[in-house]
């Protein structure tokens, strides 16, 4: 049985993903911003065979809050071997690039609250020595583009962070795993014109179940994103910052 | 997508907005001005769950499970929550849904609101006897606990309400005991109507489940093949047991010209045919028994672009000459329908004051849509039907008359004290205008 502790567990994936991990029984702790949704969301996971399901409601903003939240929900699961961070903003672009504050705040929430998470865990999981670490990035990380780039250098600052970081708790025997979905139907991305290449949650969750069982470093969501952005990331600059993308 | 958001029948094609509900203890965001109608999965084919000009507010997001006891089988879950899920969650720990329509993909709230029958009607009733208790959201943020007992005229409006007395949040349904997904099932053939009414008789006493396929489509309208079965008890647990599982997809509408009346009759001489012995028994799975359909995902799609129609009546039972006059006209029409089907409701009373299932026989047909001709017949059917005391069913229905339906359903003022003045459907302003 894993002990797993969920951030931003109101999250359409990340719920699509606890239901995954409630069928095969494992124990769980959930972390979001919404005491209402949590409690919808933990009694659902009990019903589907959680062995354990417990929730605090926190804004990840919060960051002097992270490490008591840490706390208690080890205490809660007497111990952790696996994390989920899946807690995120996609705010307007243009609204960014008149308002700095506004980019500030993204990069808060989507880059530092987790650098912020992150330290403390790592911390643990290094002297521990087992444990897997899942983080939700996003395929708009591998290279800026004028649609979203704010929310892009964030993703692709989390990228590189967790780079870093794997290749230091390699050694510890850590599994650090960069999650990099493509376009998926969510309250996200409620607004936008869905396509062939949308996926659903579920079918998300189901690769995310999979990289976590199979100690992946990095995984597209779904694998087909892998060359799209292989091909996306070698355009020449030159022709690149021509394109409307 | 392009596909989400019609009607099972995709006739009428309509316009209106998406709103989708996410959280059962939120309150509902509604529009300014528009109307409001909750929508399910889609699964009823004419326009109850479409309002053009207005908003749907989309349920599938509220499938949450709440509670649920393994001892009792007392199920609390969200209304988006579908009856395929229920299943998937319920069956592996020996709990069965107390009666099911012919596809396990609606939801909890859309069950309730058409107070759906199986093909259990004679043992267990409609769907809204098994529902315990729910929660009506009103469009003022007021939430009725609705129960037989409080609230109870809501409670009995919003069972086969039509999605128009509030937005059910979640509900309580009583499941059913089995012990097994195997399915003890037998397949009997009949030539004609008589012999209908003769093996159901009899199979009512040995059977839990019944419904027969009825051919409308020729000389020969009025036989069919009769199916029965029940839930294997706990001593017959097979050993073994191989679930099927593979579905398949309608990848493309079929040109409308290929349903015609001689592809139809042909279809409906093989299905007849393809059974060889009077009767067959075997055992069989829960779901391709009570689901065959459900195995062609978006099967809807056969009958082309421009949709089809489907048609649902049911007239007392001591007359059998009404169904055989129906078939007869159907059959003389030229206009075919195959997957006809034939079945007998007993007389348990449902609690819902609109509700479509009561003691007599029932038909339900499939119509591809060839112009003004499928609206004539179908118009001097609702005629027959009004005469032989009988009512067509509104969760089909996209082109009944508001005289018949006010006809069939005299309740219906009664009824529409209850419905929340922000909540509105196209079936609503059809057959109230
Ligand atoms: C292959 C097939 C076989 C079928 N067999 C049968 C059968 O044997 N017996 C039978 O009775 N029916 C049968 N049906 C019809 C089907 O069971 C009903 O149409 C059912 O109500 C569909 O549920 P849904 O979730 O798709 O609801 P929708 O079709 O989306 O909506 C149905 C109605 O419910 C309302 N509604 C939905 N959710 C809520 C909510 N949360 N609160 C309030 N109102 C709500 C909507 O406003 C609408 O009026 C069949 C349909 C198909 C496609
Ligand atoms: N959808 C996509 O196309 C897509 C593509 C690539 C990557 N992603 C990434 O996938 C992850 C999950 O997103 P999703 O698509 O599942 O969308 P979502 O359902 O909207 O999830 C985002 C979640 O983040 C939570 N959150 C935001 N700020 C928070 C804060 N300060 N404190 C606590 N929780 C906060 C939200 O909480 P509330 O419920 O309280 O609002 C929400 O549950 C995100 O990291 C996103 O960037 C998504």
């Amino acid at each position: 049985m894993r002990k797993i502790l969920i951030i931003g567990a109101t999250s359409a994936i990340a719920q699509a993903t606890a239901k995954l991990f409630a069928e095969k029984h494992h124990a769980l702790f959930l972390v979001g911003r919404d005491a209402d949704k949590l409690e919808t969301i933990a009694a659902d996971l009990k019903v589907r065979g959680a062995h354990q399901v417990d929730y605090t409601a926190l804004d990840l903003n919060e960051f002097d809050k992270h490490d008591s939240m840490l706390e208690q929900a080890n205490t809660s699961l007497e111990g952790l071997d696996t994390i989920l961070i899946a807690h995120g903003i996609l705010d307007d672009q243009k609204a960014g690039e008149q308002d700095y504050t506004k980019a500030e705040q993204a990069l808060r929430t989507n880059f530092l609250s987790v650098v912020s998470l992150l330290t403390p865990i790592a911390n643990r999981f290094e002297k521990q020595r087992y444990g897997c670490i899942a983080v939700i990035s996003s395929v708009a990380g591998d290279r800026g583009r004028q649609s979203n780039y704010i929310y892009a250098t964030a993703k692709g600052a989390l990228t590189i962070f967790l780079q870093g970081l794997r290749n230091r708790l390699q050694s510890a025997n850590i599994c650090v795993l960069t999650i990099k979905p493509g376009f998926v139907d969510t309250p996200m991305t409620a607004n936008f014109k869905k396509g062939a290449l949308w996926a659903k949650p579920e079918a998300i969750a189901r690769g995310i179940y999979r990289a976590i069982e199979n100690r992946k470093n990095t995984v597209y969501l779904p694998g087909f994103w892998w060359l799209i952005m292989m091909i996306i990331r070698h355009i020449p600059e030159p022709i690149f910052k021509r394109m409307k993308l | 997508m392009p596909n989400s958001y019609q009607s099972w029948g995709r006739f009428p094609k309509v316009s209106q907005n998406v709103h989708p509900v996410r959280w059962r203890k939120k309150p509902l965001t509604l529009p300014d001005t528009n109307s409001v109608l909750p929508y399910g999965l889609g699964r009823s084919y004419g326009d109850v769950c479409l309002n053009d000009g207005g908003t749907l507010l989309a349920t599938r997001n509220l499938n949450h499970f709440i509670d649920f006891d393994k001892e009792t089988g007392l199920l609390r879950c969200e209304a988006g929550v579908s009856l395929a899920e229920i299943l998937e969650l319920c069956l592996p720990q020996g709990w069965f849904l107390p009666t099911t329509p012919g596809t396990k993909f609606v939801t909890v709230g859309g069950a309730i609101a058409n107070d759906v029958h199986g093909k259990n009607h004679h043992r267990a009733g409609t769907y809204g006897r098994h529902i315990l208790q729910f929660e009506l959201l009103r469009s003022n943020g007021e939430r009725l606990l609705c129960t037989p007992t409080s609230n109870e005229q809501y409670y009995a409006a919003t069972i086969s309400g039509l999605g128009l007395t509030g937005l059910i949040t979640w509900a309580e349904i009583q499941l059913k005991r089995v012990y097994h997904r195997a399915m003890h099932s037998e397949s009997i053939q009949f030539t004609d109507l008589e012999e209908f009414f003769d093996i159901s008789a009899q199979s009512e006493q040995d059977y839990e489940y019944t419904m027969a396929w009825v051919d409308c489509s020729s000389q020969n309208a009025g036989r069919g093949i009769f199916f029965c079965g029940n839930h294997i008890t706990e001593e017959e647990i097979p050993a073994k047991w191989q679930t099927p599982s593979r579905t398949h997809t309608m990848p493309f509408d079929l040109p409308g010209f290929v349903l015609n009346q001689w592809s139809v009759s042909a279809f409906n001489w093989a299905y007849y045919k393809k059974q060889r012995q009077k009767s067959i028994k075997k055992l069989t799975d829960y779901d391709p028994f009570f689901y065959p359909l459900d195995a062609i995902l978006q099967w809807n799609r056969l009958y082309g672009k421009q949709g089809f129609l489907q048609y649902q009546f049911v007239v007392p039972y001591e007359d059998h000459k009404i169904i055989k006059d129906i078939l007869q006209t159907i059959a003389a029409s030229g206009l075919s329908s195959f997957l006809a089907v034939l079945k007998t409701f007993g007389d348990l009373v449902s609690p819902g004051m609109l509700s479509f299932p009561r003691k007599g026989v029932t038909l339900a047909l499939d119509f591809p849509i060839k112009g003004a001709s499928t609206f004539e017949l179908l118009e001097r059917l609702d005629d027959m039907v009004r005469e032989a005391k009988g009512v067509v069913y509104p969760c089909k229905d996209a082109r009944l008359s508001a005289r018949n339906f006010q006809a069939y359903y005299p309740q219906w003022t009664e009824f529409s004290k209850y419905i929340d003045p922000r909540f509105s459907s196209r079936f609503l302003r059809r057959v109230t205008e």
